[in-house]
């Protein structure tokens, strides 16, 4: 199959994951360069419009949006991925062993897990920032713990599901330990599930950092941060609908991608 | 070798205990084969799964001895039971479709019991699965080596199993109807394959099935299981010339009138 065949099959593979990769660039990029200090502040160029030197213009305090987009992007990025990551490796474990072995421990585990998922998670999140205080490293372990309980009951079903197959049971007979058959024979065969988790638990974290740091209680300045640059650009909305616009559209852009993305390779698997 | 006494197996997930084996005998000498026969239900697969180790010990009580080099496997630890599971006792099982990992390599899988139990490194792993899959009488040993599960047909992963099962060159083999899934030539193949495993290795196999004619043409004894008991056990020649049992009876009298023809011929 030629490529221009493939792209027309799959538009949405094809334009979420142009959309993506170019952010995955952008945030990439704000982590190393930014055309200015995303915080150095130009009082004469405050609220400025679109100019060659500031190509989405400037904001209240005179700092580059531009500048400040790439790097929120980044902040973003960072967050979202550390926060899957904390998700779904204690996800695993939990989901493994509660899976498996079943019994008690699954059974206080899931009550447990249950207590959890009733609390509204950006409730919990407030409870976890106001005991560790805010900034992106706790943003992103009080995030990542939140998505622990889900990421655990959804591989929990998974290990659940694989543990009595016929393969799991030659594993068995051939003297595996129950170490091994988790996580040698049966995570593999996890891998599916757990990618299209992994691309929800995503887009769930993007939304749920700009959230908080919309609230301000999430990522805490000198940090640049889309939702923060959000809340204060609504004050400029009349003024400077640009402002707004720029750092909108780089959420929804991101978020976007990710999921048509994530569909695709889901319709494509 | 191997002698499984008054095994009794009896289940505990429902309300009332429910008990799906009686009593259970069973002698096996190295290098025998051995036949277990008896219709859908009556306990024969439970008895397999109980000797390989692989009943849970939660949901169910087993009473009674399987001694094997002298350890009851039925006391003893995990960690003991696992040292003989895929080193001294194997098992291949009816469904080949399933038995296979659907995202692991085929000659990963056939090495897994070598990586279990020994100390080879990967290179011989490989030396030895590429033999032993020579030695189950595939083509292409090493194209199959890389081939996903899915690439291979019923026979073809089947013969896989029983590599798998081979491998470490174990004392017993436990086959529980091999060939029920498969049609009728790569069922012979089989059963051949079988027998020379049985002959140049000297594995003992105990066979599992409910295909009469089968368990003659391989087996030099046989036990025959109902309603979760043994009623008759005995050399083959003997149970099948003179059933003692009226559900002996009525078993041979069911096997298809082909095989009645043949030998009145
Ligand atoms: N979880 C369970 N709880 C209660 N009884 C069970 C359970 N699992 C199996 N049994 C019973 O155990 C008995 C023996 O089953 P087994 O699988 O050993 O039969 P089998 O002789 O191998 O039959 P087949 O020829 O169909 O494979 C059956 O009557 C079955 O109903
Ligand atoms: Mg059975």
């Amino acid at each position: 199959m030629n490529i221009k065949s493939f792209i027309l099959k799959n538009k949405r593979l094809a334009i979420g994951g142009s959309i993506t990769a170019i952010m995955v660039i952008l945030a990439v990029t704000g982590l190393f360069f930014t055309p200015y200090d995303p915080n150095a502040m130009d009082i004469s160029a405050k609220l400025s419009g679109i100019s060659p030197r500031h190509i989405m213009g400037c904001d209240n305090f005179g700092r580059d949006i531009f500048s400040r987009v790439l790097a929120g992007l980044s902040t973003t990025m960072v967050v979202a991925v550390g926060t899957v990551f904390i998700g779904i490796v204690f996800g695993t474990l939990i989901g493994a062993f509660t899976g498996y072995y079943g019994g008690y421990l699954d059974e206080i585990m899931m009550r447990f897990n249950d207590a959890v998922l009733a609390f509204p998670s950006l409730l919990l999140a407030l409870v976890f920032i106001s005991v560790m205080g805010s900034g992106k490293l706790n943003v992103t372990i009080a995030l990542g713990i939140l998505f622990i309980p889900s990421y655990a009951r959804i591989m929990r079903g998974e290990f659940l599901k694989c543990r009595n197959l016929d393969y799991v049971m030659s594993a068995r007979l051939m003297g595996a330990s129950d170490m091994r058959i988790m996580f040698v024979h049966i995570l593999p065969n996890t891998v599916r599930v757990m990618l299209s988790t992994i691309a929800i638990g995503f887009n769930n974290a993007v939304l749920a950092e700009a959230g908080m740091s919309y609230l301000g209680i999430g990522v805490q300045p000198p940090d640049a941060s889309l939702g923060r640059m959000l809340s204060e650009a609504q004050s400029y909305l009349f003024v400077r609908p640009g402002y707004a616009v720029c750092t909108g559209m780089a959420i929804v852009l991101l978020i976007l991608g990710f999921s048509m993305l994530s569909e695709g390779l889901e319709k494509n698997a | 070798m191997l002698d499984v006494i008054d095994l009794n197996i009896e289940f505990h997930d429902h309300i009332t205990p429910e008990t799906v084996v009686y009593d259970f005998d069973l002698h096996l000498e190295k290098g025998e084969i051995v036949g277990i026969v008896g219709e859908s239900g009556s306990g024969k697969s439970m008895s397999a799964l109980a000797i390989a180790g692989l009943l849970s010990r939660k949901h169910m009580k087993k009473r009674g001895q399987i001694i094997f080099d002298g350890v009851d496997l039925l006391t003893c630890s995990r960690g003991v039971l696992r040292k003989y599971q895929g080193n001294d006792i194997c098992m291949v099982f009816q469904e080949p479709m399933t038995s296979l990992n659907p995202v692991k390599r085929i000659g990963w899988q056939v090495g897994e019991s070598l990586r279990i139990h020994t100390s080879l490194t990967e290179e011989q792993i490989r030396e030895k699965v590429i033999k032993t899959l020579a030695d189950v009488e595939l083509d292409d040993p090493e194209g199959i080596y890389d081939k996903y599960p899915h690439e291979l047909s019923g026979g073809m992963r089947q013969r896989v199993m029983i590599a798998a099962a081979i491998i470490c060159e174990p004392k017993i083999l436990i086959a529980d109807e091999p060939t029920t899934a498969l049609d009728v030539t790569v069922q012979a193949q089989i059963l051949k394959l079988l027998k020379r495993i049985n002959k140049t290795r000297g594995t003992a196999i105990l066979f599992i099935s409910h295909d009469l004619g089968v368990v003659r043409s391989l087996c030099e004894r046989v036990l025959v299981m109902y309603r979760g008991r043994i009623v008759e056990s005995g050399s083959t020649g003997e149970v099948f010339e003179h059933p003692r049992e009226e559900y002996t009876k009525r078993l041979i009298s069911a096997i298809p009138k082909m095989e009645k023809l043949k030998d009145g011929q």
